[in-house]
């Protein structure tokens, strides 16, 4: 018996230190297949997430130390811009949720002062990206300002409409992001017919 | 090691402890370290999101005078992503009465074989260099491989020039795969671009819709 508890426990251990808790994602993606082998990276990351019914969210990490606090400082900037006031509560737990969302700023403090789940889910309305009020343009914007060695990354549903994510492409583009990842899943792709000669 | 005197407590035995027989029930504790383990390999997350870089050209802002780049036609393959997992292409520039679209799609059969016939002096050299890493002829580190390559790419100039276009009912999958050709093929130069109407019109054309774009209509 006791050789199998040693063993147990040593894999225990090896499980718990090696689970990573992923936050989980504002909408559920299914991300288009690719041969690319590049590991997503782990920090300086803002995600635009494109959902299957075309709603887009943002989220961002928070730095590559925690004590950095990109987050909190991202949306006080969002929030000057709006004249939002967000009180260190609401500040703090927007920096410990760290998953994405699809809210816009006006809904955003009562996005955060929900209780349950439900009652955030009512808010996922995806942030606007139209040309009258484009608060994605914004959140990018501010987090660059914050967090200059920022990557983009783009997590697109497969089945989404192409014009959506062009919306997207372009406005970042507008901001002066030329360099995009997209968020894949890996395939493999073996190509035979090119062997041939 | 400091060690514990145990007291005498006179001789009826009965506060002494009894050797031999010291065994923790071990069962339960077993049952829920099973049980925790499972949990934390069915949680556990190997394989990490994957990503894939693409560099979009600059955009022209309105107010500058700077002229786009030109690219030689002879060398310019268009690629228009068409709905349900349909591709357009065609060499060269566009023109309304010439121009027929070819139609194919995402197999191994269909767009990969006509950028491959059109890129093979470079898929080669990629392909006999990665061969030679391989049977070890060339020593070289993993990071500078990745760097030959893209010398090999940049210093390529007979394969063509692939411009990728989508047409308004494209799937964000289509893009990425499109993308993924160009890394198969191993295609030094491509890049996304805006659909012109004309295209825009070939493409309704080919699908049997009325063609509604004209010029300034598309974007």
């Amino acid at each position: 018996m006791t050789p199998m508890v040693d063993l147990f426990t040593l894999l225990l251990t090896f499980f718990i230190l090696t689970a990573t808790f992923r936050p989980q994602e504002a909408a559920p993606v299914d991300t288009p297949f690719s041969v690319s082998e590049t590991p997503m990276m782990d920090d300086n990351v803002m995600t635009v997430l494109i959902s299957k019914d075309d709603k887009v969210f943002f989220n961002v990490d928070n730095g590559p130390d925690t004590i950095l606090k990109f987050r909190p400082k991202i949306l006080a900037e969002m929030g000057k811009r709006y004249n939002i006031e967000f009180t260190p509560e609401e500040l703090r737990k927007f920096e410990k949720s760290g998953a994405g969302f699809g809210v816009s700023i006006q809904d955003m403090k009562a996005y955060l002062d929900a209780r349950t789940a439900d009652e955030r889910k009512v808010f996922e309305k995806g942030i606007p990206i139209d040309s009258t009020d484009n608060q994605l343009a914004l959140w990018i914007l501010f987090t660059r300002q914050v967090n200059p060695a920022v990557r983009t990354m783009i997590k697109g549903d497969a089945d989404v409409a192409f014009p959506v994510v062009k919306k997207v492409l372009d406005m970042l583009q507008d901001k002066n992001v030329n360099r995009f990842n997209l968020i894949t899943n890996l395939e493999k792709i073996v190509v035979t017919e090119a062997k041939t000669e | 090691m400091a060690e514990i005197i145990q007291e005498e407590k006179g001789k009826d035995g009965k506060k002494k402890p009894r050797k031999g027989d010291a065994h923790v029930d071990m069962t339960p504790m077993v049952d829920l370290m099973s049980l925790l383990i499972t949990f934390f390999m069915l949680t556990a997350a190997f394989s990490k999101p994957k990503v894939m870089e693409i560099v979009l050209p600059e955009k022209i802002r309105k107010d500058e005078k700077v002229e786009p780049p030109k690219i030689a036609e002879s060398r310019t393959l268009n690629i228009i992503l068409g709905p349900d997992d349909k591709v357009f292409w065609y060499p060269g520039k566009a023109d309304p009465a010439v121009t027929v679209l070819q139609e194919t799609d995402f197999s191994a059969t269909g767009i990969r074989q006509v950028l491959l016939d059109r890129n093979r002096a470079l898929f080669k050299k990629i392909d006999d260099f990665e061969q030679k890493v391989i049977r070890g002829e060339i020593e070289i580190k993993q990071d500078s491989m990745q760097n030959a390559i893209k010398q090999l790419k940049k210093d390529d100039d007979t394969g063509p020039i692939v411009l990728i276009k989508a047409y308004k009912t494209a799937k964000y999958k289509n893009f990425v795969d499109i993308i993924d050709e160009m890394s198969i093929v191993g295609i030094a130069r491509y890049t996304f671009t805006d659909i012109s109407w004309i295209e825009d019109n070939l493409v309704a054309k080919a699908l049997g819709i009325a063609p509604t774009a004209t010029a300034g209509t598309a974007k």
